[in-house]
C-alpha cells in the first residue's frame, strides 16, 4: 500500500552537537567503525587514497596519502574557501539555494562538507574516501561538498553516509556539486545507511564539460524513514557523458523517493540511467528517471526494475523523457513486477530451497555489476551488499 | 521395485486437466523416451514429477525411490535424485551460472572438466543464466547443471530441439556417457537424439495419458511414417479419447 511522503520540518531537529576531537579514523571506535564499514568507508584506509570524515558538524579526520599529494586536495569545505577564494563562486553553482525548503535551510545553517578536487592531468588509482556520519539522536547535519576534476584528471570517489547505532531520528541534508571539467572522469558512489527513523534530502548538481564523463554510483539497502532526491547532470560539454546506477532496497516503512535527471545541452551528448529497486515489507518507493534532450545531437536510456517483494510494499516507476528539439533521440524501458515464480522453480529444480531461491534472485537483481566498476571495489561493494541482504532477507 | 513409480497420476494446471490417470515405472539404469502430439501433457508430466506448483498431482501418487514425493516441493525432490534439463528454462539476470553449479557441487576441475564435455566455454560460469544464450547454448548449459548434479533420474525436455548438427553430436554423446549407469526419461519429438541415446522403452502420450509402450526404434519409425494418424487407430486411444470427450 502506498504511503504518503512523510512531512519533515528541518525546523524541528536539534541544531546544536558537542564538537568530536580531531582523530585519525583508524581511532575511531569499534562501533563506529562497524557502521562506516557498512558504508564502504574503510577505517584501514586501505585501498584508499585518503580520508575525509566528519561526525555531526565536526571535522574529525582529513588525511591524504602521500603518493597522491600533488594530485588531489582534500580538505573541509570551509577551509577550501579560506585557500582558494574561487570555491566560493562553486557554491550553488549547479543549483538555487531557494529551490527548495532543503537547499534553503541548508544555505542557512551550514555545517561544513568535504572538498575534493583532483588536479589536472593527474589520474588518482585509489579512491578517494569521503564520510559523512551523524552520532547524536534527532540531530539536523547540512553539509555542503564541492568536487572539481580539473581537466584531463580521472578519479574515483566513495561517499560513505551512516548514523550511530544508537541513533533513531535525524535530519541530514547534503548538498553536493560537482564540476568534471574539460576531458576529466569522475566515478562517485554513494552509500547510504541511515536509521530507520531517519531522513534525508540529499541534493546534488553536476556539471560536465566537453569531453568529461561523470558516473554516478547509488546504494542504499537500509531502512529509513524518507528518502528523496534527484540529482541533476548537466551535460555541457562536447561529448559529454553522464551516468547514473542506483540500487535501493526498501524494508520496514521505508519512504524512497529517488530519481535521477540528465539534461543533454552538449553537441554529441550522452546520458544514461539504470536503476534497480527492490520494495519489501511496506516499503514505498518511487524510481524515478528524467532525461531532457536539448541539444539536436544528443542520445540517452534510461531503464527501471522494480521487484516487489511484498504485497503491502509499493513501487511506483516514473520514467520520464522530454524531448526539446528534434534530432535529440531519447529511451527508456521500465519494468515492475514481482519474483517470476518460473525462476524461483528452476533454482528449486537445482536443489536450492525457496528461500535460497528468493535470496539469490533478489541478490542477482541487485548485483552491482551494473554500475562497471574496477574489480576491487565491485568485490568491496558486493560484499557489503552480501552483509546487508544476509540481515534484510 | 522401480526407481520411478506413478500410479492414476492426474493433474490440473490453471484448473485443465493436463494428466489424466497416468501409470509409469521407470526401473533403475533404464531410459525411457516420451513421445506424443503438442499438447499431449509430455513436458506437463515431467514438471508434475519436479513437484512445480504448477503442475501439482490432484490425485493418484508418484514415487521415487520407494518414497511418496507426491507432496514434496521441488528442491527437497532433486535433493533426493531428481534432475531436469528444461526445454525453454528462464532468464535469471544478475544469477550466474556459477552460483548455481557452485552449489550442485564439485571442485572446480569437475566443473572445468564437465563444461569441456558439453563444449560450454568456462566463462558460461560468469553469464547470467540464459542471458543472450543461443538455442545451443542454453541446451548445453542445461545437459552440464544436470551433469554436475548428478541425478538418479535425470529428465531431458526436447534436448534435440533447435540444436545444430553439431551440438546434436556433442549433446548426444554426453548424454548417452551420462545414462549408461543410471535412469531416464527423454521428450523428444524429431528423434535425433536418439542416433545417440539408447532408449529401453517407448512410450506415447495421448491427452494426459500412456497410450501404449513399447520398443523405441519400432514406436517412432511408425511416428516417423505415419506421424500420429497411426495411433488414432489404436482402440487405447480411441477409448482415452471417448472417456476425454465424455468427460
Amino acid at each position: 500500500m502506498r504511503r504518503k511522503e512523510p512531512e519533515v520540518k528541518p525546523e524541528s531537529y536539534e541544531r546544536k552537537a558537542e564538537p568530536w576531537p580531531r582523530v585519525p579514523v583508524s581511532g575511531l571506535g569499534r562501533e563506529v567503525a562497524q557502521r562506516v564499514l557498512e558504508s564502504g568507508i574503510r577505517v584501514d584506509e586501505e585501498e584508499r587514497a585518503g580520508t575525509y570524515f566528519q561526525a555531526d558538524h565536526s571535522v574529525v579526520s582529513v588525511s591524504l596519502k602521500s603518493a597522491f599529494e600533488g594530485m588531489v586536495e582534500l580538505m573541509s569545505t570551509m577551509e577550501a574557501i579560506e585557500r582558494h577564494g574561487w570555491v566560493r563562486d562553486l557554491m550553488w553553482g549547479t543549483m538555487d539555494p531557494s529551490a527548495d525548503r532543503f537547499t534553503d535551510f541548508a544555505s542557512k545553517n551550514w555545517d561544513n562538507g568535504y572538498f575534493i578536487r583532483i588536479l589536472e592531468g593527474q589520474r588518482v588509482t585509489l579512491p578517494v574516501q569521503a564520510c559523512l556520519f551523524l552520532s547524536k539522536e534527532n540531530l539536523n547535519q547540512n553539509v555542503h561538498n564541492i568536487i572539481v576534476a580539473e581537466p584531463g584528471s580521472e578519479a574515483q570517489i566513495i561517499t560513505g553516509c551512516a548514523t550511530h547505532p544508537s541513533v533513531r531520528h535525524g535530519l541530514h541534508i547534503g548538498v553536493s556539486e560537482f564540476y568534471v571539467r574539460r576531458g576529466a572522469k569522475l566515478t562517485f558512489t554513494m552509500i547510504h545507511n541511515w536509521a530507520d527513523e531517519f531522513d534525508a534530502r540529499p541534493r546534488t548538481g553536476i556539471v560536465v564539460e566537453d569531453g568529461a564523463t561523470f558516473i554516478s554510483n547509488y546504494i542504499c539497502l537500509k531502512p529509513v524513514r524518507s528518502l528523496q532526491m534527484s540529482p541533476a547532470a548537466y551535460c555541457r560539454g562536447e561529448s559529454s557523458r553522464a551516468s547514473f546506477n542506483s540500487i535501493l532496497y526498501g524494508k520496514g516503512s521505508s519512504y524512497m523517493d529517488v530519481g535521477s535527471r540528465i539534461f543533454l545541452q552538449g553537441k554529441g551528448s550522452r546520458g544514461e540511467i539504470v536503476s534497480r529497486a527492490a520494495a519489501a515489507d511496506e516499503s514505498t518507493i518511487y524510481a524515478r528517471g528524467l532525461l531532457v534532450g536539448e541539444h539536436e545531437d544528443s542520445r540517452a536510456h534510461l531503464e527501471c526494475r522494480g521487484l516487489l517483494l511484498s504485497d503491502r510494499a509499493h513501487m511506483h516507476a516514473v520514467p520520464e523523457l522530454i524531448g526539446r528539439v528534434k534530432g535529440t533521440e531519447l529511451s527508456h524501458e521500465a519494468a515492475v513486477g514481482k519474483i517470476a515464480e518460473d525462476q524461483i522453480q528452476y533454482l528449486m529444480a537445482r536443489g536450492f530451497t525457496e528461500r535460497e531461491a528468493e535470496a539469490l534472485i533478489i541478490r542477482g537483481f541487485m548485483d552491482v555489476g551494473i554500475f562497471g566498476l574496477p574489480e576491487r571495489i565491485t568485490r568491496d561493494i558486493s560484499e557489503m551488499l552480501d552483509r546487508a541482504l544476509e540481515g534484510a532477507l | 521395485m522401480p526407481l520411478l513409480e506413478i500410479r492414476n497420476l492426474a493433474v490440473e494446471i490453471a484448473g485443465k486437466r493436463v494428466i489424466n490417470g497416468l501409470d509409469l515405472d521407470i526401473p533403475e539404469g533404464e531410459t525411457h523416451v516420451l513421445f506424443g502430439p503438442n499438447g499431449s501433457g509430455k513436458t506437463s508430466l515431467i514438471m508434475s514429477i519436479m513437484g512445480f506448483r504448477c503442475c501439482r498431482a490432484v490425485s493418484g501418487t508418484i514415487k521415487f525411490d520407494g518414497v511418496d514425493i507426491t507432496r514434496l516441493p521441488t528442491d527437497e525432490r532433486a535433493r533426493m535424485g531428481l534432475g531436469v534439463a528444461f526445454q525453454s528454462p528462464p532468464v535469471i539476470r544478475g544469477v550466474r551460472l556459477g552460483d548455481v553449479v557452485r552449489r550442485l557441487g564439485g571442485s572446480n576441475g569437475d566443473h572445468l572438466e564437465m563444461t569441456r564435455r558439453v563444449n560450454l566455454p568456462i566463462e558460461f560460469m560468469g553469464r547470467e543464466i540464459n542471458l543472450g544464450f543461443s538455442g545451443g547454448e542454453i541446451k548445453r548449459s542445461e545437459l552440464f547443471q544436470v551433469l554436475m548434479q548428478k541425478p538418479k533420474l535425470a529428465m531431458f525436455d526436447e534436448p534435440d530441439s533447435g540444436v545444430d548438427v553439431e551440438n546434436l553430436s556433442v549433446i548426444g554423446r554426453a548424454m548417452e556417457e551420462f545414462l549408461r549407469d543410471r535412469a531416464g526419461l527423454i521428450i523428444t519429438h524429431q528423434g535425433h537424439i536418439l542416433r545417440y541415446v539408447r532408449a529401453d522403452v517407448a512410450h506415447v502420450m495421448f491427452y494426459g495419458r500412456i497410450a501404449c509402450s513399447g520398443e523405441p526404434e519400432k514406436i517412432f519409425d511408425l511416428i516417423l511414417r505415419e506421424g500420429y494418424r497411426w495411433c488414432e487407430k489404436c482402440p487405447k486411444v480411441r477409448e482415452i479419447r471417448h472417456e476425454e470427450k465424455g468427460a
